[in-house]
């Protein structure tokens, strides 16, 4: 519940007392009350927290996924709770970037249509898809695959189609649920190496984790229980302390 | 344009994904296209074969016979045309040419004789002007001239049928048959003609001068003929048959209010009505068995159905990467069109096989026509099954909520 500690621009995004009220059967679940937390541009985040905690609600809501129940959200400025489905699915489109745990990736599409998939959204002409979609994929190092199928790419690399698919639009925020969950150790040590290199390249990086190990990566941890933020610290991040290079 | 592009490709790797699938969800709209089209070609093609073979009796041509209503039959009353009326004829109806009688004396019911072969056939009495009135015309020798006529001559011109059954030489010119228990030399043969929608051979007949026929039909005193003629002029049509009408109703002596005892038809009325008929049972039937392509679209929503809860996650991923609900509206009901068309399609060269086929193996059929304005209406039609029965399962896909659809196992 703490305020986030000031930064020196104008924050990315800003949520004050937002809460998300789900209906349960005959219950009402309040899955966060009263969420107050300000991201600047270039902030590497990580939300931590059991399941259950309400960290992937916010994180949903965060992505334009999901409008809260109370409370106002502020992105880049404007007010997401007020704003219809097709102008979220436009912000979705340019402003998030989405890495999930089991990655998301459509099975029948190759990395290079995968990849081009968020661009055909944003009405970008089939060339300009290709040059931008290839450029992104080079840029995970997966330049020599743009062929092959999710079924065809191990975990590690399946995740990094993710990241580039997330990336090729430019957006604001890249938001990752967990995005290490399904991979073995050296290969999430691999991701979230690519994160800090994303990071220090001036992107805004969110990570929802239950992992404290994963959220030490980040240089600002915001704790998050029974829907509340319980602590939101700023330490040096783990990648940046341990000088690896990403 | 680019999304419709891309909805497009999406939609073409969605249903390749699930060929067999596909295949065998298209497979009610492939019968009932198919169906609709094979049966549309084949009366379509019977209707074409019979307006050739009437556009034989000549355009301009008018047959003229007796005709009885049904109350003056009861009435004990008797309906002819004589040879008298064919004399007013020629005389106070102008603009016609070749006014010709046919005595039919036999259909198909005359024994002719050739040697020790014998055959049926018809025989019509005729005179010399009536090969310019149809469209036959002797292939050999000659056909029945004013000289056969007035001299009452037993000669005879064949159809190329009798050349085949009668076993005669394949130059029969010159060679005697028996008919009626009299000779006649053939002194020529008819062009062929083929038969009529493959069941009345055209060309197992004779014609004989028509003054040798009056005398072989013994007593009758005044034989009941058939009149033909051209009318010089097609626009005229109306015009004489209204004083062909008034000439005979004199002739008659029909009281006004009295039924005609006569009928006048024209090659082209007669085409027109048949036309038409053809054309609106190819509609009834058309639409009968377009019945079967709503059960088709039944099929289509069934498994676009299942496929937009199989593609639940993936539904989940577009929304998540920005696609709005009309994108994935868009995307799903192209699909089902995509589909439907594609039966469509199918269909479309299944039914024209099919028709191929019946008119191979069916005499009757002539040939199988499939009209521009089918083929333009069934895959109309199919595409319009695919949009109407895809709205559903595409609005089912839209309206998915993008954290549960993402959610979904």
């Amino acid at each position: 519940m703490s305020a986030a500690p000031a930064t020196d621009t104008a924050p990315l995004l800003e949520l004050r007392g937002v809460g998300k009220r789900y209906r349960m059967g005959e219950t009402d679940v309040d899955a966060l009350r009263g969420v107050d937390l300000a991201i600047a541009r270039n902030e590497y985040v990580a939300f931590i927290g059991p399941s259950g905690s309400g960290k992937t609600t916010l994180m949903n809501i965060i992505g334009c996924l999901d409008r809260p129940s109370s409370g106002s959200y502020l992105l880049n400025g404007q007010r997401v709770a007020d704003l219809d489905d097709n102008a979220l699915a436009r912000i979705r489109n340019r402003e998030i970037g989405f890495v999930f745990q089991n990655f998301n990736l459509l099975g029948r599409a190759d990395a290079l249509h995968n990849v081009m998939q968020p661009l055909v959204y944003r009405g970008v002409k089939l060339r300009e898809r290709r040059l931008m979609a290839t450029a992104a994929l080079a840029d995970v190092g997966l330049g020599d695959r743009l062929d092959h199928r999710p079924n065809q790419l191990s975990g590690g690399q399946r995740q990094r189609v993710a990241i580039a698919r997330a990336l090729v639009g430019k957006p604001s925020i890249l938001l990752a649920d967990e995005p290490t969950g399904n991979l073995d150790s050296t290969t999430a040590r691999e991701i979230l190496a690519m994160f800090a290199a994303l990071h220090r390249a001036g992107n805004t990086i969110i990570l929802v984790t239950h992992d404290a190990e994963v959220a030490a990566h980040a240089e600002r941890t915001v704790a998050i229980r029974d829907g509340q933020v319980i602590s939101d610290t700023r330490h040096m991040a783990e990648d940046a302390a341990h000088g690896a290079a990403g | 344009m680019a999304r419709l592009a891309e909805a497009l490709r999406a939609a073409i790797g969605a249903i390749r994904a699930h060929l067999l699938r596909a295949a065998l969800t298209v497979l009610g709209m492939v019968i009932g296209v198919a169906a609709v089209i094979a049966v549309v070609a084949l009366l379509q093609g019977f209707g074409q074969s019979i307006t050739q073979q009437f556009r034989n009796l000549g355009a301009n041509g008018l047959v003229i016979m007796a005709y009885l209503p049904e109350k003056a039959a009861l009435e004990g009353k008797t309906a002819r045309i004589t040879p008298d009326d064919l004399l007013a004829i020629r005389q106070r109806v102008a603009g016609v040419r070749d006014v010709v009688p046919l005595l039919p004396l036999a259909q198909f019911s005359a024994t002719v004789r050739y040697g020790n072969r014998s055959s049926n056939t018809s025989v019509n009495g005729t005179t010399s002007g009536f090969p310019r009135n149809g469209a036959r015309y002797p292939v050999q020798g000659r056909f029945v001239v004013a000289g056969d006529d007035t001299t009452r001559r037993p000669v005879a011109v064949i159809g190329q049928t009798l050349i085949k059954d009668l076993h005669l030489p394949a130059d029969p010119e010159g060679h005697f048959i028996q008919l009626f228990g009299t000779w006649f030399k053939v002194v020529g043969v008819l062009n062929k003609v083929g038969s009529l929608v493959g069941l009345i051979d055209r060309d197992n007949l004779i014609y004989i001068p028509y003054t040798t026929a009056v005398s072989l039909g013994g007593t009758v005193t005044a034989p009941n003929i058939v009149i033909q003629l051209d009318v010089d002029n097609a626009r005229a049509i109306k015009p004489v048959e209204a004083r062909i009408t008034a000439v005979l109703r004199r002739q008659h002596h029909l009281r006004p209010g009295e039924e005609d005892d006569f009928k006048i038809q024209s090659a082209a009325e007669l085409t027109k009505a048949l036309t038409r008929a053809l054309d609106s049972a190819s509609l009834i039937l058309g639409a009968i068995v377009g019945i079967s392509l709503l059960v088709g679209g039944v099929g289509i929503m069934n498994i676009m159905l299942v496929s937009v809860t199989e593609r639940t996650r993936e539904i989940g991923i577009h929304k998540s990467l920005g696609a709005t609900r009309a994108d994935i509206l868009l995307q799903f009901l192209l699909e089902a069109v995509l589909l439907s068309l594609l039966g469509g399609l199918v269909g479309l060269a299944l039914g024209y096989g099919i028709g191929k086929l019946v008119v191979h193996l069916v005499p009757a059929f002539a040939g199988a026509i499939v009209p521009g304005w089918t083929i333009a209406l069934s895959l109309g039609f199919t595409a319009a099954v695919g949009l109407v029965f895809g709205i559903t399962p595409a609005a089912k896909a839209a309206a998915l909520d993008p954290i549960e659809a993402l959610r979904y196992e």
